[in-house]
């Protein structure tokens, strides 16, 4: 940390009991502290008020006045989703569509990234402008062409259909570049001296010296492939082919007020994305923060 | 050095390919590295974004068959209440959401870094729901502020119908957002905040400047680069809202909470008017390209300095 507490606390044991008016001194700055704890807390209740109403019985839910902790835990409405909604098998459709997605913009923007970084081709500047370009282009304002393409090509209500047009985004591409260029060039001719080929001073040299940031990438990918709504939302339109993010939608006006039911769906569709970011938060943070163009 | 390894007897050299060949090797091994990305991108991207512009004008429907029709779905656009109904509500809807929105970042970042031992898990709290899927922060609000049943009633006593009421929808929409979307702020203003070198604060502390002297005079200006880039990143982002007002209200009450995307999402899905919609999409291009570009030149200018 680079900051330290204008009272170190090692300062402080090596010196006689605080006065009256030093401890008073020291009560703004606990008030704050106490203020932000409590305004994280508040932050995060909603989720923890969806969780909780998922582990209620349906009657509970609504009860006056709202039970604040489960008296039992009651699984019936997740039990009742898992049977009576696909489900399962949005769930499934996501995970497929989200790592083939992850995988696909990882491999397909190394590629790309290394030869606008490493190849000295004559139009390469000229492209990268082009891919740059794409940074300021809203996709969302060429739905009805995309969705007219994505038709034409036959693949609407297909995970092609799905999957191909999340591939088009130049962020990671823009991002490898970056760190490709700030390989030293020896590293890339000694080994091209030797006989290596183009892919093989990218796998065995480039990709190992980034799999922090491949990593990264990696991980905000798949959490943005799994969250993305609209494109999902247009293309897909047979109830078995939605992902999760989209089913859910359906559940919830199928079931009318069923609040524990729409909860417990809620809950399924994030664990996967809370988890990611639980587990690898220090990852998500260094993505994010190369994915908005500030390295952290 | 290293003396390198002892090799087996060298192979007969194959003779040097000529100049011309090895060119030939260098553009041909470019080309298949580049092209798997950008035959998708040209085809999924580019494409589309110049089709929109000749589509805007035809009267198309969704498979792309229509006649050119001149600039008449302009001044149908332009002389159309509901677009101008729409596009105001988009900017109630930013002015609602990017300013909220940064200030409360650049307050929760400045917050944060004041902890100690608590930093990370106050910083993962205001992060969280940052990472869940639109959907599922639209069900817990549904739920949460629910007229009859929700929490947030309960302990005030309102009987507001958050997402239905024709003045509370929009900004019932706006704090949601905000709820979702602060944690991404907050990480970049943290960035921003280390960024700035702690010798200009000591030095300024030992000119006597403390408290909001020190936060007006060193911190505002130094991190006016962070706060700008925030600022137009919202106010794209917001400018292409759709997801949560799609899935709050479907821009009711009255069209209340219509804004752009969502109309052209009506014109061109749900009525079929390929052409007409796409001249929506034509101008949400436009006032994204015009606000890119100022982010871009601020972004470059940044990277310079």
């Amino acid at each position: 940390m680079t900051s330290s507490p204008p009272l170190a606390p090692a300062v402080a044991a090596t010196r006689p009991p605080l006065t009256l008016r030093r401890r008073l001194s020291r009560l703004p700055g606990a008030v704050v502290t106490f203020l932000t704890v409590l305004l994280a807390g508040a932050w995060v209740f909603p989720l923890y008020w969806a969780f909780i109403t998922s582990l209620k019985p349906e009657n509970d839910t609504v009860a006056l006045p709202p039970k604040l902790w489960p008296e039992t835990i009651d699984f019936s409405a997740y039990t009742y989703i898992f049977q009576n909604s696909p489900v399962v098998r949005w769930y499934l459709n996501s995970v497929v569509s989200s790592l083939v997605i992850t995988v696909l913009v990882l491999l397909l923007s190394m590629l790309c990234a290394y030869a606008l970084s490493q190849i000295n081709f004559r139009g390469r500047r000229w492209l990268y402008w082009l891919i740059l370009a794409g940074f300021m282009i809203p996709f969302q304002a060429s739905l009805i062409p995309l969705f007219i393409l994505v038709n034409k090509l036959g693949l609407v209500n297909d995970v092609m259909g799905l999957i191909l047009p999340q591939l088009a985004a130049p962020v990671a591409v823009v991002i490898y570049k970056q760190f490709f260029d700030q390989i030293p060039s020896e590293l890339g001719d000694a080994a091209r001296i030797d006989g290596a080929s183009e892919a093989r001073v990218l796998f065995s040299i480039f990709l190992p010296l980034n799999w922090s940031i491949t990593f990264s990438l990696a991980i905000v990918t798949f959490i943005a492939a799994w969250n993305n709504f609209l494109w999902p939302f247009i293309v897909m339109n047979d109830t078995a082919k939605l992902t999760i993010p989209v089913g859910i939608t359906q559940v919830q006006s199928a079931y009318g007020v069923a609040y524990a039911k729409t909860m417990a769906t809620a809950v399924t569709a994030a664990v996967p994305t809370i988890f990611a970011y639980l587990i690898f938060q220090r990852r998500v943070t260094e993505g994010v923060m190369a994915t908005a163009g500030l390295k952290g | 050095m290293i003396s390198p390894p002892a090799r087996p007897p060298a192979a007969p050299v194959p003779p040097p390919p000529g100049r011309a060949s090895q060119v030939r090797q260098k553009y041909l091994t470019a080309a298949l590295l580049v092209l798997p990305f950008v035959a998708l991108y040209l085809l999924f991207l580019i494409y589309p974004t110049l089709r929109v512009l000749q589509l805007s004008f035809t009267n198309a429907d969704l498979s792309g068959n229509g006649a050119y029709v001149g600039v008449q779905n302009y001044t149908r656009l332009f002389g159309e209440p509901t677009f101008w109904t729409a596009l105001l509500n988009t900017l109630l809807f930013i002015l609602l959401t990017a300013v909220p929105n940064t200030l409360i970042g650049l307050g929760l970042a400045l917050l944060i870094l004041r902890l100690n031992r608590l930093k990370n898990l106050v910083l993962a709290a205001f992060f969280l729901p940052y990472v869940l899927p639109v959907s599922v922060v639209t069900n817990v609000w549904n739920w949460v502020l629910d007229s009859n049943f929700g929490l947030f009633n309960f302990l005030t006593g309102s009987t507001v119908t958050w997402f239905q009421d024709p003045v509370w929808a929009l900004p019932s929409v706006a704090f949601v957002t905000i709820w979702w979307t602060v944690g991404f702020n907050i990480l970049l203003f943290i960035a921003g905040l280390r960024n700035i070198s702690p010798e200009i604060y000591e030095a300024a502390a030992l000119d006597g400047a403390a408290g909001w002297r020190l936060f007006w005079s060193i911190t505002w200006p130094n991190l006016w680069p962070v706060t700008s880039l925030i600022l137009l990143l919202q106010l794209i982002a917001q400018f292409k809202i759709f997801d949560q007002i799609y899935l709050l209200t479907q821009g009711g009450p009255f069209d209340k909470t219509l804004v752009l995307l969502l109309y052209a999402y009506r014109e061109g899905f749900q009525q079929q008017h390929g052409g007409y919609s796409s001249t929506i999409g034509v101008v949400l291009m436009a006032v994204i390209l015009l606000v890119s570009a100022i982010q871009f030149r601020l972004l470059n200018r940044g990277e310079r300095s």
